[in-house]
């Protein structure tokens, strides 16, 4: 076995890759309950992969033929449901995983020099997984794969002067049709995956190159020698602490995942929806259209903005921000610390406020604007309008504020010191 | 709504529900999602599946297919009728259920038939020699409150509806002339046909939720290993 | 951290082992599903499903294909003359007495079939798998004056007698494949089970 390492070693560089990105990587010792996620979304993308491969063996990318393909592997396939689920409930659980794990990068700060280009990284991952989400869930060829993917192709049309164009550029056609299906399948089976694996090996690479961050924001790699063990005070080595610590992690997001898959796949018509079970059909819009709940804080901001000068660009623009603002996020933040631990309360209502924004105008975005009535007509300034609507702006309002904001709130917010070495 | 009574592990309600889906469906609906060996899964030999319900020459790994053609049926309905494969997950079970409590007789409508729950519905009431024919009735209340209390008090289908004059309107349906069941009997018949519905929109249910248990009893073990192992070596850390 | 000396090795072999083990299951168990979405689907199943035909209109001599399972199979009726050729060729046979398993028990006799003169055979070589032409002429110019009908493979000429088995020192190593079948009555045959 040694002598076959060797061999390899002397021809591959096997085991310093394995030192140097895992084995040898000496991370905090301090890593808490959100440290799990980032393990977990990679753990996601390895099931995803492989449960895509077998639906790609099964699934036919033609609009004749595409709706009765997946109800195929869901019956006559041998196993063919579970894959199916399992995918599908993937597609929802690699959101939340990452939400998760994004929202551990901005409390910890995570994204701080010298992390910035972990932090991008990240951020480019997060794009391409909206994107590669966006391709696949046109395959299954229901009512909602279809008019999701015409609303969404059509925002680029909102664009002015090249807008029509460029959205029968991207369709290939003048509406959503076979063409479009072929070239999302396409897209979404090989384009987004590859450039998905090239960004998480970045992310990981980027992040081995400058050391994790920690709950204490404390940088380790710069600490003195334990004398004990001659690593960083407070280092351990990622093998086999965060191995044993993260297939425990593992397991429990399994027994979730479980839960999901067969006991309710369809996850109450979030993460299959009804409609969905109605085929394709271009000259029947179902009555109540929404995007899968990962997108829907966008949606609600795309709704939420009026058109102005005679066109709807402002709402696919304040979207697009929306979505662009996360790589400003660690030019933006000019506190003298990194943890929300030793935050002012200033930072803390802050990152309280965003997340609230976010996850009213994620419910926002699931439910119509009717939802809640209008304002009545005496009202000043929002007479007659959607209640909702008007939540939403001021919502997504305070989303932008968040990091619009953060250069002048994280400078004048009242830190306490930085520990010198890691707590806990 | 009234609560579908149906139950999935029910296998007798569910071969009840198999015979009344090819005898007063499959004439005009198709299942193409669906095969008719499949239905061993609801405890039936391939023999008793050909003999009583395959009704046309079908064989035993066909699936089910309808005798009516797609252009007889834009004549006669004015759009062919839908596949009902996965019917039940496009339109949940209680929601069928009332569907089929729901046709009341409506001159105006163009098959004479209207349903609460599905307003200008295009098929007509194909079971109405089973359950009679109803009409719909209808109380109005001056507010909201009191139409709603109504519509519950009702336990059956009743729809809330408001009416011009701010006024509310509380539909039901009522019997008009009664049919060879009674109104018991033709419950349990759209119960069970709509338990089979349920059943053929997912037929590997029952099996995804028993496979379901041993999986997530064998993580419980899994994990108690994994966290034992974890707490091990972090001896080492803390 | 722990020193050395109180580390308890044999307890954490033990949990590695026994965490080990467990995931693997589970590994294996995952596998699964996977591994068993390659066998035939429903669909494939129903569309390999035994197939029933009326051999009553089957003239002397004539031989009919059927598709069973996407492959070509022969129901060829043979004249008493043609059965009579099978025992003249045993010497010249590669496998004269069927001994090798390229039929069911019931086809394991001289002219390997059910009935002795209707013969139902998978009409695909033993060798590279195409499919032979039935060659009832007797002692053709191509095939020279021993020939005493058979099959005759056109793309390694390989020749079989009129029971499918295999000359001596031919391409192809065996004889021809018997299907499963059974007679549902005198007239209908049903290739592809025989279950009783």
């Amino acid at each position: 076995m040694e002598k076959m390492l060797a061999w390899i070693d002397a021809r591959f560089p096997l085991t310093a890759l394995w030192e140097s990105q895992w084995g040898k990587y000496v991370a905090p010792k301090n890593f808490n309950f959100w440290y799990y996620f980032g393990s977990l979304a990679a753990f996601v993308l390895v099931i995803q992969i492989v449960t895509g491969i077998f639906l790609t063996m099964n699934y036919k990318p033609d609009a004749t033929k595409a709706f009765e393909s997946v109800e195929y592997i869901m019956r006559d396939v041998q196993w063919g449901w579970l894959i199916r689920y399992m995918h599908s409930t993937g597609a929802s659980m690699f959101f939340i995983v990452v939400y998760l794990h994004m929202f551990r990068g901005l409390m910890y700060g995570s994204y701080r020099k010298p992390r910035e280009l972990v932090w991008i990284f990240g951020c480019l991952i997060y794009l391409a997984l909206m994107a590669e989400a966006f391709f696949g869930y046109l395959l299954p060829w229901g009512q909602m794969s279809y008019w999701g993917a015409q609303v969404i192709v059509n925002l680029f049309s909102s664009i002015p002067l090249i807008g029509e164009d460029l959205a029968v550029w991207i369709r290939g056609d003048f509406t959503i049709s076979d063409v479009t299906l072929n070239r999302f399948f396409a897209f979404h089976v090989i384009a987004l995956p590859l450039v998905l694996l090239g960004l998480v090996m970045a992310h990981l690479m980027a992040l081995h190159e400058t050391g994790s961050n920690n709950p204490d924001g404390v940088q380790i790699k710069y600490q003195p020698k334990d004398p004990a063990t001659g690593l960083p005070l407070d280092g351990i080595y990622s093998h086999p602490y965060y191995t044993v610590k993260d297939i425990v992690g593992v397991v429990v997001f399994l027994a979730v995942f479980s839960v999901i898959v067969f006991f309710m796949p369809e996850m109450g018509g979030y993460f299959i929806e009804a409609n969905n079970f109605v085929p394709a059909d271009p000259l029947r819009t179902p009555v109540h259209i929404a995007p899968v709940w990962y997108f829907t804080p966008y949606y609600a901001m795309l709704r939420a903005v009026p058109s102005y000068f005679g066109t709807q660009v402002w709402g696919v623009i304040v979207m697009g921000l929306a979505v662009m603002v996360f790589f400003a996020v660690p030019w933006l933040d000019r506190g003298a610390v990194r943890s929300v631990r030793y935050r002012g309360t200033l930072y803390k209502t802050w990152l309280a406020i965003f997340v609230v924004s976010f996850l009213v105008l994620g419910y926002l975005g699931v439910v119509p604007i009717t939802i809640w009535g209008q304002f009545g007509e005496s009202v000043p300034l929002v007479g007659g309008v959607d209640r909702a609507t008007v939540v939403a702006r001021v919502f997504t309002a305070l989303y932008f504020a968040f990091f619009v904001l953060m250069p002048w709130y994280t400078a004048i917010d009242k830190t306490k010191p930085e520990p010198t070495r890691v707590t806990g | 709504m009234e609560p579908a009574p149906g139950h999935r592990l029910d296998d007798a309600s569910l071969q009840r529900g198999a015979r009344n889906f090819v005898n007063y469906c499959l004439g005009c609906h198709s299942a193409r999602f669906m095969r008719y060996n499949r239905l061993t899964d609801l405890g039936l030999t391939e023999d008793q599946i050909r003999d009583n319900l395959i009704l046309g020459d079908a064989k035993i790994g066909d699936v089910m297919t309808t005798a009516m053609r797609p252009a007889d049926a834009r004549v006669w309905f004015g759009a062919p009728p839908p596949d009902l494969s996965v019917i039940a997950r496009v339109r949940g079970a209680d929601w069928l259920y009332n569907y089929f409590l729901g046709y009341y007789r409506d001159p105006g409508s163009a098959t004479g038939w209207n349903n609460l729950v599905f307003p200008n519905v295009g098929m007509p009431h194909v079971l109405w020699e089973l359950s009679g024919t109803n009409r719909l009735a209808t109380a109005e209340f001056a507010d909201h409150e009191a139409a709603a209390a109504a519509a519950i008090a009702n336990k059956s289908l009743a729809l809330v509806e408001p009416i011009p004059g701010g006024k509310y309107a509380v539909r039901t349906i009522a019997n008009e002339t009664p049919g060879s069941m009674t109104p018991v009997e033709y419950r349990a018949f759209v119960g069970d046909l709509v338990n089979y519905l349920e059943y053929m929109g997912e037929p590997i249910r029952n099996k995804r939720i028993s496979l379901g248990i041993i999986v997530l009893m064998f993580l419980g073990v899994l994990f108690f290993f994994a966290y034992w192992l974890k707490r091990e070596y972090w001896k080492d850390v803390h | 951290m722990a020193t050395e000396a109180t580390v308890d090795k044999g307890k954490r072999r033990f949990l590695i082992g026994a965490t080990g083990v467990v995931g693997g299951v589970g590994a294996a168990a995952a596998a699964v599903p996977f591994v068993m979405s390659f066998f035939p689907s429903e669909r494939a199943k129903a569309a390999g499903a035994p197939v029933e035909i009326d051999i009553s209109k089957l003239e002397p001599g004539q031989k009919i294909d059927v598709e069973w399972r996407g492959k070509v199979c022969w129901i060829v009726q043979r004249t008493p003359d043609m059965l009579a050729t099978l025992p003249k060729l045993t010497e010249r046979l590669a496998d004269a007495a069927s001994g090798q398993d390229q039929q069911p028990a019931y086809a394991r006799n001289e002219h390997r079939s059910i009935k002795p003169g209707v013969w139902i055979a998978v009409g695909i070589c033993t060798h590279l798998g195409c499919s032979p032409t039935f060659r009832k002429d007797i002692a053709p110019a191509d095939l020279g004056p021993d020939w005493l009908g058979g099959f005759f493979c056109p793309c390694h000429q390989s020749k079989f007698d009129l029971a499918g088995r295999v000359y001596k020192s031919m391409p192809a190593p065996t004889n021809l494949v018997v299907p499963p079948h059974k007679y549902l009555s005198d007239s209908k045959v049903l290739i592809g089970d025989d279950r009783a």
